[in-house]
């Protein structure tokens, strides 16, 4: 028994100076391994640093949502504060009222865009002309290439109620009165998502076209062959070949459907009390929340809501896109 | 006849899409027009018939008005321009710097590398706590680094470089190690020159991105001295809003001596042509490229 009991003794350290060495032989060769790309981690820290202060830092801070954030103790120090935040933000109106514009507008957004953007792109392939097509394309694309700001003066030389080009010259064509756009909520429903479409269509629609001209053409040549019209060519060769890309791209944007275009719903409609019932989203709720009332509990109970939702949704979309096409899911 | 009917459309319907993309095209630049005839028309005109497409009476005061004092609007050109070439260079080496290292099929730990990026494309912690970091915890309230970290770098960009990195021929890295190159060598010399034209795509992108910014101005800027262009538009809308809606400020303005009337009409239509101007003329340019950008960047990061 003792000398069993020694026996695997002397057997286990002999098994332990083993391994001992195998690991101090293993590490340093790692460790030399690591060091000879020393340069390349190097290269990678500055952005490693940026993402931890712009990205991960915030993460840490979503905390505060759960704290009664005061100047005195600072934002960490501040007492917990449970759950209240959120039973503030979910008491009022507004949570209701933000969450429904989000999503509302967004599934708009997606629907119109898409639609539009395939549309366009279908026509634009059947035009012969060689320059115009991209001229079109050109045009198309620069509402594109404006900021928000620039959009919100072009949209008020249009409604501006005293000079607004609409109200001067468009209405009296019809006989009808001067509408202070910038007052009545249920204009806005209608204004947002053809101000969408103006901004974005075009970029869908070069992207578009730029992944038919991928489409092999024997398609179309057995199509000819076999009669069929330009029209059936489109229906039937044509879209179902853009359907992979058209289906990722929906769910992709529907995993960002709780993230509003800040900029589309806090310039263009001014900032203007009266319509915040159809404009104000998430975004402009916790912008509003955080910087013009200094309301850290509501608008950290806000962001919180969005993160936490957010993720839930782009976690799903992409795993229904990895479902439906491997290739295209982001990860 | 039967021959053009297989393989194009009837005349009629080809010149029925070219009527809709004409009037589309035309509804895509025509609001620009708006903006720049309202600027050139006499602001007693404007008051009278609202705006025009085309001025009943043409005058250039707006811009003598705005250009009086010039000083806030040059200013606001040197803020964008400084911020805009800063933070396209600075993000454009940085993030060509991540994603060739991730390119490296040797490297390790290149997949959780990838993933710290990633993972900021599905999760953020939301405008309030990035609000405090860059206010309590970096101070930057005020400060032109406010409006250059936060954009400078953008995830999407470095998977799409790392894709284009990965096909450059290894065998280039291992000529270059055998002539004694280091990496920061190899990336400098060797990597980066083949790479030109995604460096383009990304530095354009960026570059849009910084010029077209007032939100980061919006969150972190109160000084009148580091306002961006796109902010001092934001504000000069604003300013000449409260101006109109609110008499007593209008008439504190009045009494205040000033001899100036303010044309608030055309100036802030002005205001506008001076804000896009320089962008609207590179736009040719920029498309071009843009298009071209769009198709590299479709292939899959």
């Amino acid at each position: 028994m003792l000398a069993r009991i020694r026996a695997g003794g002397i057997y286990s350290t002999h098994l332990d100076a083993k391994r001992v060495n195998g690991l101090a032989y293993g590490q340093s060769t790692k460790w030399r391994k690591l060091l000879k790309f020393w340069p390349l981690y190097l290269m990678m820290l500055p952005t490693i640093v940026l993402l931890l202060i712009n990205n991960y830092l915030p993460i840490a801070g979503l905390i505060i949502a759960f704290k009664n954030v005061n100047y005195v103790d600072g934002v960490f120090g501040s007492p917990w504060n449970g759950l209240n935040n959120f039973k503030f933000l979910f008491s009022t109106r507004d949570a209701w009222i933000i969450t429904r514009n989000t999503l509302l507008y967004n599934a708009v957004f997606i629907a119109s865009n898409i639609i539009v953007a395939l549309i366009f792109a279908l026509m634009l392939n059947e035009l012969r002309s060689r320059w115009l097509p991209k001229f079109y394309q050109a045009s198309m694309f620069f509402p594109f290439f404006l900021s928000m700001v620039v959009v919100s003066y072009l949209v008020f030389a249009f409604l501006s109620k005293g000079n607004g080009f609409v109200n001067n010259n468009l209405l009296p064509l019809f006989g009808m009165e001067p509408i202070s756009w910038y007052q009545e909520p249920k204009y806005w429903p209608f204004i947002l998502p053809l101000i969408n479409i103006w901004k974005n269509a075009g970029y869908y629609t070069v992207f578009f076209v730029a992944s038919m001209v991928t489409i092999s053409h024997e398609y179309y040549e057995a199509a000819v062959i076999d009669g069929a019209s330009k029209w059936q060519q489109a229906i039937r060769i044509t879209l179902p070949q853009l359907m992979p890309l058209v289906t990722v791209l929906t769910l992709l944007q529907i995993g960002r459907i709780f993230y509003a275009d800040f900029g589309l719903f806090y310039q263009v409609p001014l900032n203007s009390g009266a319509i915040y019932s159809t404009t104000n989203v998430i975004d402009t709720y916790v912008y509003r929340a955080l910087l013009t009332l200094g309301d850290f509990g509501m608008s950290s109970a806000a962001a919180f809501y969005q993160s936490v939702v957010g993720f839930v949704l782009v976690f799903l979309s992409n795993y229904i896109v990895r479902k439906l096409d491997r290739e295209n899911a982001l990860f | 006849m039967l021959k053009r009917g297989l393989n194009s459309v009837h005349p009629a319907t080809g010149a029925l899409f070219h009527i809709i993309f004409i009037l589309y095209t035309i509804l895509c630049i025509v609001p620009i027009f708006l903006v720049v005839a309202v600027s050139f028309t006499d602001e007693l005109t404007v008051v009278a018939n609202g705006y025009q497409f085309i001025p009943e009476k043409f005058s250039t005061y707006a811009y003598e008005f705005l250009f009086k004092d010039s000083t806030q609007i040059l200013r606001s050109y040197g803020v964008t321009i400084l911020v805009t070439a800063t933070g396209t260079l600075l993000g454009v080496s940085m993030m060509a710097m991540y994603a060739y290292p991730l390119s490296r099929n040797d490297l390790p730990f290149r997949g959780p590398l990838a993933f710290f990026v990633f993972f900021t494309m599905l999760f953020n912690g939301g405008l309030v706590s990035f609000y405090l970091v860059y206010v309590r915890f970096l101070g930057l309230k005020n400060s032109l680094w406010a409006l250059i970290l936060p954009l400078l770098v953008a995830p999407f960009f470095i998977l799409v470089m790392r894709t284009f990195f990965k096909n450059i021929p290894s065998e280039l890295i291992e000529a270059a190690k055998i002539d004694g190159a280091g990496e920061f060598r190899i990336a400098g010399t060797v990597i980066f020159p083949l790479s030109v034209p995604i460096l383009a795509t990304v530095a354009l992108f960026t570059v849009l991105n910084y010029w077209n910014d007032w939100f980061m101005s919006l969150l972190f800027i109160s000084d009148d001295k580091k306002v961006s262009l796109q902010y001092l538009m934001y504000k000069t809308m604003l300013n000449i809003q409260y101006l109109t809606s609110n008499t007593q400020a209008a008439q504190g303005i009045a009494q205040g001596g000033s001899a100036v009337e303010l044309p608030s009409e055309t100036v802030r239509m002005a205001m506008c042509v001076v804000g896009i101007g320089p962008i609207v003329f590179a736009y040719p340019f920029f498309q071009r490229y843009f298009v071209k950008g769009l198709l590299i960047g479709a292939i899959k990061g």
